[in-house]
């Protein structure tokens, strides 16, 4: 594993693909290769784009990516596309719209059964992109609805696309996403309705609380290449205004504080889970509960207390 | 275990993808992530496409005839960037003489027409462990 972070800290694009599976896998591999990468990279830019299906995301997150390495940056995709509840496979097609997307380094994940939008293991791959040097990292969340404001957090910046007609009123961001977008895209501009979209997002917006960034709304054709150069302004613009209130750093300790509570969660259920088990305390309370001797919270009750103590050692 | 991840590559001038989708479909059916890659791929975007997904396998398809010159360049690409692991599968029409070379050259199996694809599922999962990433 020590041989893996070096190459991927020399710019090894194999031994980075390797470590994004490595992290997706999860285990003590993974968490060994966290700790070998801690302290490098903090520098990317992390860009979330989000939207309703066939919004034209990937195809945006593309054009949008062809423009930014064009303009001297180091780009990184990772593009999330959902698991099928029913097999566990998936069909992650987002390869497709990005063409052969020449000097970029795309990875599609799988959600894998993780709600919000991105897989489990999407923070870690931002984590390893950004320790392999990637300057921007372009996040596609699957197409979103209504509640998946995960992007937010992972994303220094956050895009919000849509299209015209999707509704009167804007219905796709009612809620939840309408509040998350830093920046706003109407893509599809050449389709008719694009200007009416584009004003009821200025409206709402405008009649939103006041908040010290005013996302600005831009409007797209991503498969014409246009309104393409104002979308990399205004995402160096939000970059800037980040850095400049200070905003930057705090968004780091942030996500390093979640990331311990999911750590401190996981692990200590798996503990827990291993010290009943152990014990049979577990396996008398599945036994208990399934017979309907005892309801649910009561066994978990009965065989949590009889692990307390002994478990911090397993 | 994690979820064997296979790119199915439609590589060559043909623009006949429905092979590639039905297998693209049942592959997923049984539980693979499959990467699809769109078609008119050259040998060097199938090469990046399958170390930058970190697949297991790479299933090209291939209705162009040129499968002698393109199936091989793929596989020496992927050796060349210590992917020679990589389960390579050829789909499509493959006149019998040319299975010989093509298993010579690092191709494990060339599926042809009509072929169930629960064989290839079979294949693949008799093929590929994934018990350790690395």
């Amino acid at each position: 594993m020590s041989e893996l972070a070096e190459r991927l800290l020399a710019g090894d694009r194999r031994a980075l693909a390797r470590a994004i599976t490595v992290v997706e896998t999860g285990g003590a591999e993974r968490a060994d290769l966290l700790r070998r990468l801690h302290g490098h990279g903090g520098q990317a830019h992390v860009v979330g784009i989000t939207g309703a299906p066939g919004a034209g995301k990937s195809t945006l997150v593309a054009a949008l990516a062809g423009a930014l390495r064009d303009a001297g940056e180091r780009v990184g995709i990772l593009a999330v596309d959902p698991s099928s509840p029913f097999s566990g496979g998936a069909l992650l097609g987002d390869r497709v719209r990005m063409g052969t997307g020449e000097g970029l380094f795309i990875r599609s994940l799988a959600s894998r059964g993780h709600a919000g939008g991105l897989s489990r293991a999407t923070a870690d791959a931002v984590r390893l992109l950004d320790a392999a040097g990637f300057s921007v990292i372009v996040l596609e969340t699957v197409g979103a609805g209504q509640g998946e404001v995960e992007i937010m957090r992972l994303a220094h910046t956050t895009v919000v696309v849509t299209v015209p007609g999707l509704g009167d009123d804007v219905q796709a961001f009612k809620a939840g996403i309408m509040e998350i977008g830093d920046i706003f895209v109407v893509n599809k501009s050449d389709l008719p309705g694009a200007n009416i979209t584009a004003r009821d997002l200025t409206t709402m917006l405008m009649l939103a609380p006041p908040r010290p960034w005013s996302p600005p709304v831009i409007q797209t054709s991503a498969l014409k290449g246009e309104g393409l150069a104002q979308l990399v302004k205004a995402i160096g613009d939000h970059a800037r205004w980040l850095r400049e209130a200070g905003r930057w750093a705090g968004r780091a300790a942030e996500l390093a504080q979640r990331r311990f509570e999911e750590a401190f969660a996981e692990m200590g259920l798996r503990r827990l889970r291993a010290a009943a088990e152990a014990s049979g305390a577990w396996q008398a309370a599945m036994a208990a509960v399934a017979r309907g001797e005892l309801d649910p919270d009561a066994a978990a009750e009965q065989a949590l207390g009889s692990v307390s103590g002994a478990w911090t050692s397993v | 275990m994690r979820p064997i991840r296979v790119l199915v590559a439609k590589a060559g001038l043909d623009s006949h993808d429905r092979g590639a989708k039905v297998i693209a479909r049942a592959l997923r059916d049984a539980g693979m992530e499959v990467i699809y890659t769109g078609l008119h791929r050259t040998p060097e975007h199938v090469i990046q496409a399958a170390i930058q997904e970190d697949v297991d396998v790479v299933a090209i398809s291939l209705l162009s005839g040129a499968h002698l010159t393109v199936v091989p360049k793929i596989i020496a690409g992927l050796r060349a960037q210590d992917a020679g692991d990589m389960l390579v599968l050829l789909g499509g029409i493959v006149p019998d003489e040319d299975v010989g070379p093509l298993r010579q050259a690092g191709v494990a199996a060339v599926f042809g027409p009509g072929t169930d694809t629960a064989e290839v599922v079979d294949f693949i999962q008799g093929h590929v462990r994934t018990g350790s990433p690395a």
